[in-house]
This record gives structure tokens, C-alpha cells and sequence, in this order.
């Protein structure tokens, strides 16, 4: 589904990403982590098309064609979406407004009609009890206010809403209670299915338990330095990142 | 990586939906203005001795203001209006009669069509009644008989001066007199047609009132002239629509609306403006040089004026309330876009003159491309208005960075005891909203529309609902092509 190769992407001149390599199988789940300025923004960024960002190496093959030069739009319309670590608020702009213009846009793409009202509603009904997400907060301007916590499961809730084939979390875990976070991972949960994937970026294992990934990925200084199972994620609860950085340092100088 | 201003250039450039001209014979004043000028008009309209005499008052003051400078206070230069080399009058040469469909120009009919102006007996069933200015003259009101039976008077300017005509001596110019501001004064000399609306006493108007004005004819001025009184307890909301074919030449409009509110009455004013505003390098467009005043005359009235500007090369009006009636509430809301190289210099002045008044006033400015948006305010408190209050909120949003955007907010407070609250917030529309927003599959053109109208939806949520929908949508045509 998802073949990074050798990426390499920089933003006002400073490189970020230095030769990051991922393969991302439909049906899987990747977790990444990795310390604090490691890039794992920046890959999700990348992929979602962030315009700022300039790909000065390699190439990003999703379902077999490069996105290099692909609009952000028209990536999220082939089925990336990304649950932004800080998303942003939008003023007078209502949650159920919004998602509509967002499903039909994507659909226009795909040549297809508007969806017809009633089974919008439905769908807004259903996946808001999928995610526990208050009527109350479907209802509100875009954001505008939300808490943390209220802001990272209107990312699910949109998650839920567009049905993405790739969806990227970033740090989605961070900021949510404990019942939110177990919410949050039933969502993603019933939403896996063998044709679409997730990467979840995370400082946390515990998100780990209650989504079980099919890889952990460590980024550091821009490139994956070390990928494992799951028990890789309880390593480096243990252990950090310093035994890490050592290694991936003769691995750069290599 | 993209560069912003070129995303701005190319999306700038967008066109004006309503630029169709239609071709119907017409009727049309000599070029230029004298006496003749004004008795041919008022010759034209049968009108009374009296109204003759008021429009030659009127015209020898316009030609003594006409001879000194121009108002130069504006945030915009004046441009140089030869006020000799107009038309001010034009009429359609097939005059329908008033009240049948039946017999209109279908040419006519077409237009109106086009404009989606509801004319069709079906869409007359939607529940707005309208009146229809085209060019000069008022071509139909629908629903008139509907409103009669309730004792509501709503008809065109020129048929309430012969139905009605102490009402219409009564308070024209007793608001905006002739002398107020040249245009004013250009105005009451030669105001061919316009809406008039009288709502008696305890009565609840069942349905929004609406008038559409249309330019037409090349070269013609149109100076319509509005009259709304609400007696006694009564209850209006009235819609002004407004659009004009695209000609190279600029083309003045240059009306005046008076609002009279009695006692516990309350009128609801709402305008969508999208009048031609010119080509992107500023050939053409409207003149919009508008006097709009409403006062509330008794206690506990209420006027509210509403306007999303988005149209005419340059916007120039400052829709003002007095408010005399002790515990009368006056309220100013706006949204005015500016794209290319518009000007808008537009507000609202609001006069406290009896206690215990209230005044609101959210102004939400929009500039992009080289346009220059001015908000312009005066909240004026009177020595002996105890106790008043006013709130003003003055947004400015910019997009690109080659436009501008100025706020002038003036008070000038007599009374110690008005609480009066200010506040100012100037904004860009963030490239990570704009990313947000592509993430989910919406692009650029889209993005901004939708940030805009949440940015003004505190506005335009005050529109009745079936402008709401049409000023979303304008706003969204207005803004294609200006991302920031
Ligand atoms: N405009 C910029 N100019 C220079 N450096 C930048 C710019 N934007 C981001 N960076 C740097 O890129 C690096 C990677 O940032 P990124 O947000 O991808 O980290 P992260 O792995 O997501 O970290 P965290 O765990 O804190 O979220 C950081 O060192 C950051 O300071
Ligand atoms: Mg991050």
C-alpha cells in the first residue's frame, strides 16, 4: 500500500527526514516512536503533502503512485488522512459543516454525487456513537474551544467519518484520559479490516496494548534506526532511547 | 514548495456571475443634469407640485455642493464623477402594469430568471414578497393584495406618491434630508423609483419584504429611493439585493433608505450587495455611494441593520440609527469583502440620544488582492442620554499580504454614564488551517470559502434564512481566487 524509499525532506532549508525507508502492507498496523525532534511529524506531514516541506530525495508510492507532487487534497481524496498531533481550530465553521464539504469533496473526486443527506446523517450518527463523540461537540464551530482531549477524538471522529485507506495518528494518545484513550483504540479497532492500514506515532506503549501493532518502528535523527514486534515498544518503555542513539550513530557513520 | 502569491493571482482571478446585460428598449433621459433634468423625471412620475418643488430645493443644493470639493475623508480618492455625462433616468419601454406577470417584458422576465429572483407564481409561494427596480423604474410587486388585506402598504416609491402621498410627505426626508450629504442631495433631485413600505400599528408583517434593484441601461445612475415606517408595535424585515452587468465604465448608484420606527416597532434591514466591482485591474464597476438612516422615533423601538458587501468597484455608506426613544435598541451588523482593487469604506454611525438606548455593532472586514477595506464608526452619546450602552466588534481578516485593512472606530461620549465596550481582532487566514483543511479533501478555493463564511457567520446568521443561504454562497463565489 504505502513504499517509502530513501526519503529525504527538508523545511526552510534544514534537512528533517535522511533517508527514511517504510513498507506499509495493507492490513497491517505500524507504530513509530522515537525521542522528542525526531522527525515523526514530519513523515506524517510529508505524506499528507504539507506544502512547506520539500522532498530533496526519494520517493513516497502510495497504491503504486508517487506522491511527489500530488496536491494534499487530492492525497487525502485516494485515502490518506492524517489525525493531526495539534489540530487546528476553525472559527464559525460547524463540525457537521465542515465533514460534509470534506465527504463530498471526496467524493466529487471519485466522480460520485453528493451523499444524500439522510444518509449523511445516519453515518454522522453511527460514528459518533462508534467514538462516544457528544452531539453536543458535532454541533459546535470546528474545534473552536474543544479541550485536548475533545480535540484528539474529533480527529477519530473524523477518522471514523472518512473511512481513510492509510490513516496516520499522530500522537493521538497524548492529552486523552485514560476511558478516552480506551475509546479512542476501540475505534481504531473496529475500523481495522484486511484493506486499509494505520501508523501510529506514539511516546507511550500503553496505547500499544490496547491497539495491537503489526511492527514498532524506532525514528531517530530521520531514519528508522531499528524496527521489531511489539515487545520492541516494552523495550524501550524500559529502556529509552540513549542504548539506541549510540547504535543508530555507528549506523549513520557507517 | 508553493509560493503564496502566486496561489493568490491565479485563484483571484474570477468572474463576475451576474455581468449579463439584457436588451430591452428603453426609455432614457437626455444626458446630463439641469432643472429640466429633474421636471422631466418628476413630469415622467405624474408627480405632485409639492414633490417637483422639493426635488428643485434638493437640486439647487446639490449644485451648490456640487461646486466645492468633494467629501475627502474617506480612506479611498475620490474619483472624478462628471456628474454632467450620466444619465438619471431610464425606463423600460414596455411599462408592465403593476400587478400582472402576464404582461412583462418576457426579455424582462428572462433577467430575472437569471438573477434567480423569485417572480414565478410558484416561487412566489416561497413567502417573499419582492419589488423589482430595474434601472429606474419598479416593475412588479408580488403579494401586494396579500398585504393589503393586513393594512401593510408595500409597493413602489412612485406609486406610494400617488396612493399615499401624505404618508410619503410626511416622512420623506425627514430622516436623510436633502442636504445631508451631496449624494443625498443628488438623490432627492433625481430619485426615480424605490420601495415603499408602511406597516400600521400592532401589525406583524407575515413575510420578508424584498426589493431587487438591477442596472441595466448603459450609462444611467440609479438612485432609488427606500421609505419604511413601522408604526406603533410593529414588526418588519426587509431584504435589498442588488446586481449589475459588467461595462467598462463605472456607473453610480447612489440611493437612500430612510427607516422610521414608531414605539415598540422594530425593523429589520438586510442587504446583499454584489453590484459589479469592476476587473481585476479596476476597469468598471459600481459606484456605490449609498445614505442609509433609520430612527427610532418612540420608546422601546428597534432597527437592525444587516449587509454583506461584496460587489461594486467602490463601497461607500455608513448605514446609521438614531436613537431617540428612551430604552430603543439599534443594531449594525456587516460583512464586507474586498478583493482586487475594491474599496470599501463602510460602518455605521449610531446616535444615543435617549436613555437607557442600546447599540450593537459587529463589523467583519475581508480584504484580499490589493483591496483596501475600511470600517468606519461613530457611536455618538447625547448630554441628556442617560445610561446607554454601546458594544462594537471590529474584525478585520486579511488575505495575501498586499491588501489592507483600517479600522476607524469614533466616539464621542457627552454622558458619564455610557458604558461603552470596544473590542478589535485582526487575523490571517492560517496556511494550517488551510492545510487542515486539505487533509480532509477540500482544496484551496474551497478552504477559504468555508473559513470565510465562519468568520462571518456571526452575521449571517442574522440574515433570514433564505438570504442566509444565498450570502454563503455569494461569499464563496466572492472569495474564489484568493487564497492566502
Ligand atoms: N520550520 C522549521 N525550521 C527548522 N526546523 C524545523 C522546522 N520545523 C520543524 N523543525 C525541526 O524538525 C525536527 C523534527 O520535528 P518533528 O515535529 O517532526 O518531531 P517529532 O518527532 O514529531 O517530535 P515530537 O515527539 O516532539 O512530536 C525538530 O527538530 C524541529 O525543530
Ligand atoms: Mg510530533
Amino acid at each position: 500500500m504505502l513504499t517509502i524509499n530513501n526519503l529525504h525532506a527538508s523545511i526552510d532549508g534544514k534537512e528533517i527526514l535522511r533517508g527514511l525507508n517504510l513498507q506499509v502492507n495493507p492490513g497491517e498496523v505500524h507504530a513509530i516512536m522515537g525521542p522528542n525532534g525526531s522527525g515523526k511529524s514530519t513523515t506524517a506531514s510529508v505524506l499528507a503533502g504539507k506544502p512547506e516541506y520539500e522532498i530533496t530525495g526519494g520517493e513516497i508510492i502510495f497504491q503504486g503512485e508517487n506522491l511527489n507532487g500530488m496536491a494534499p487534497e487530492n492525497r487525502a481524496a485516494e485515502g490518506i488522512f492524517l489525525a493531526f498531533q495539534y489540530p487546528v481550530e476553525i472559527k464559525g465553521v460547524s463540525n457537521i459543516n465542515f465533514l460534509k464539504t470534506a465527504v463530498n469533496e471526496i467524493r466529487a473526486y471519485h466522480g460520485l454525487e453528493p451523499m444524500p443527506a439522510k444518509e449523511f446523517l445516519n453515518r454522522i450518527k453511527e460514528k459518533q456513537e462508534l467514538v462516544q463523540f457528544s452531539n453536543d461537540l458535532a454541533k459546535r464551530s470546528l474545534n473552536e474551544g474543544f479541550s485536548g482531549g475533545e480535540k484528539k477524538r474529533n480527529e477519530i471522529f473524523q477518522l471514523a467519518m472518512l473511512e481513510p485507506k492509510l490513516a496516520i495518528l499522530d500522537e493521538t494518545d497524548s492529552g486523552l484520559d485514560i476511558d478516552a484513550l480506551r475509546i479512542v483504540a476501540h475505534g481504531v479497532n473496529s475500523l481495522r479490516s484486511k484493506d486499509n492500514a494505520f501508523i501510529i506515532i506514539t511516546h507511550y506503549q500503553r496505547l500499544l496494548e490496547y491497539i495491537e501493532p503489526d511492527f514498532v518502528h524506532v525514528l531517530y535523527n530521520g531514519r528508522i534506526v531499528k524496527s521489531g514486534t511489539k515487545e520492541l515498544a516494552l523495550e524501550l518503555e524500559e529502556k529509552g532511547y540513549d542504548w539506541l542513539k549510540s547504535e543508530s550513530r555507528d549506523y549513520i557513520t557507517a | 514548495m508553493k509560493d503564496n502569491n502566486e496561489v493568490i493571482d491565479t485563484l483571484l482571478d474570477s468572474s463576475y456571475e451576474f455581468g449579463f446585460s439584457t436588451d430591452i428598449e428603453t426609455d432614457v433621459a437626455p444626458v446630463g443634469l439641469d432643472e429640466n433634468t429633474v421636471r422631466f423625471i418628476s413630469d415622467q412620475k405624474d408627480e405632485p407640485e409639492w414633490l417637483l418643488e422639493w426635488r428643485l430645493t434638493a437640486y439647487h443644493h446639490f449644485m451648490k455642493l456640487a461646486q466645492k470639493d468633494m467629501p475627502g475623508w474617506q480612506h479611498f480618492d475620490m474619483p472624478d464623477l462628471d456628474f454632467q455625462s450620466m444619465s438619471y433616468y431610464a425606463a423600460p419601454k414596455s411599462k408592465p402594469l403593476l400587478d400582472s406577470l402576464d404582461q412583462v417584458d418576457p426579455e424582462l422576465l428572462a433577467t430575472f430568471a437569471k438573477l434567480g429572483i423569485p417572480l414565478t407564481e410558484q416561487k412566489m409561494l416561497a413567502g417573499v414578497a419582492v419589488d423589482v427596480i430595474f434601472d429606474s423604474v419598479s416593475v412588479t410587486t408580488t403579494y401586494k393584495a396579500k398585504l393589503k388585506e393586513l393594512g401593510i402598504l408595500f409597493c413602489s416609491f412612485g406609486e406610494a406618491v400617488q396612493e399615499y402621498p401624505e404618508l410619503v410627505r410626511k416622512y420623506l426626508g425627514s430622516v436623510v434630508p436633502a442636504t445631508d450629504n451631496i449624494f443625498a442631495a443628488l438623490n432627492s433631485a433625481v430619485c426615480s423609483d424605490g420601495s415603499f413600505v408602511y406597516i400600521p400599528k400592532g401589525v406583524r408583517c407575515p413575510m420578508e419584504l424584498s426589493t431587487y434593484f438591477r442596472i441595466n441601461a448603459i450609462n444611467t445612475g440609479q438612485f432609488e429611493r427606500t421609505l419604511i415606517i413601522a408604526d406603533e408595535g410593529s414588526y418588519v424585515s426587509y431584504l435589498e439585493g442588488c446586481t449589475a452587468p459588467q461595462r467598462d465604465e463605472n456607473q453610480l448608484h447612489g440611493a437612500v433608505v430612510e427607516l422610521i420606527a414608531l414605539k415598540d416597532a422594530e425593523i429589520k434591514y438586510s442587504t446583499v450587495q454584489n453590484w459589479y466591482p469592476g476587473d481585476a485591474d479596476g476597469k468598471g464597476g459600481i459606484y456605490n455611494f449609498v445614505t442609509k438612516r433609520g430612527i427610532c422615533k418612540g420608546s422601546n423601538a428597534k432597527i437592525s441593520w444587516t449587509q454583506v458587501e461584496t460587489g461594486s468597484a467602490i463601497t461607500w455608506k455608513y448605514p446609521s440609527i438614531i436613537l431617540k426613544g428612551d430604552y430603543s435598541t439599534g443594531e449594525f451588523y456587516s460583512v464586507a469583502v474586498v478583493k482586487n482593487k475594491q474599496m470599501a469604506d463602510t460602518g455605521t454611525k449610531i446616535y444615543h440620544l435617549g436613555s437607557h438606548t442600546k447599540s450593537r455593532i459587529i463589523s467583519k472586514g475581508i480584504s484580499a488582492g490589493v483591496a483596501q477595506n475600511t470600517y468606519r464608526g461613530l457611536v455618538h452619546v447625547g448630554k441628556n442620554a442617560k445610561h446607554t450602552r454601546n458594544f462594537t466588534q471590529c474584525d478585520s481578516l486579511l488575505i495575501g499580504d498586499k491588501c489592507g485593512l483600517h479600522t476607524y472606530p469614533y466616539i464621542e461620549s457627552r454622558n458619564s454614564t455610557a458604558q461603552l465596550e470596544h473590542e478589535a481582532t485582526t487575523s490571517r487566514i492560517g496556511e494550517d488551517q488551510i492545510f487542515y483543511l486539505n487533509q480532509r479533501g477540500i482544496d484551496n478555493e474551497k478552504a477559504v470559502a468555508l473559513i470565510v463564511n465562519g468568520y462571518a457567520m456571526e452575521v449571517l446568521k442574522q440574515l433570514p434564512m433564505e438570504f442566509a443561504v444565498e450570502a454563503q454562497k455569494l461569499l464563496a463565489i466572492s472569495m474564489e481566487g484568493s487564497v492566502g
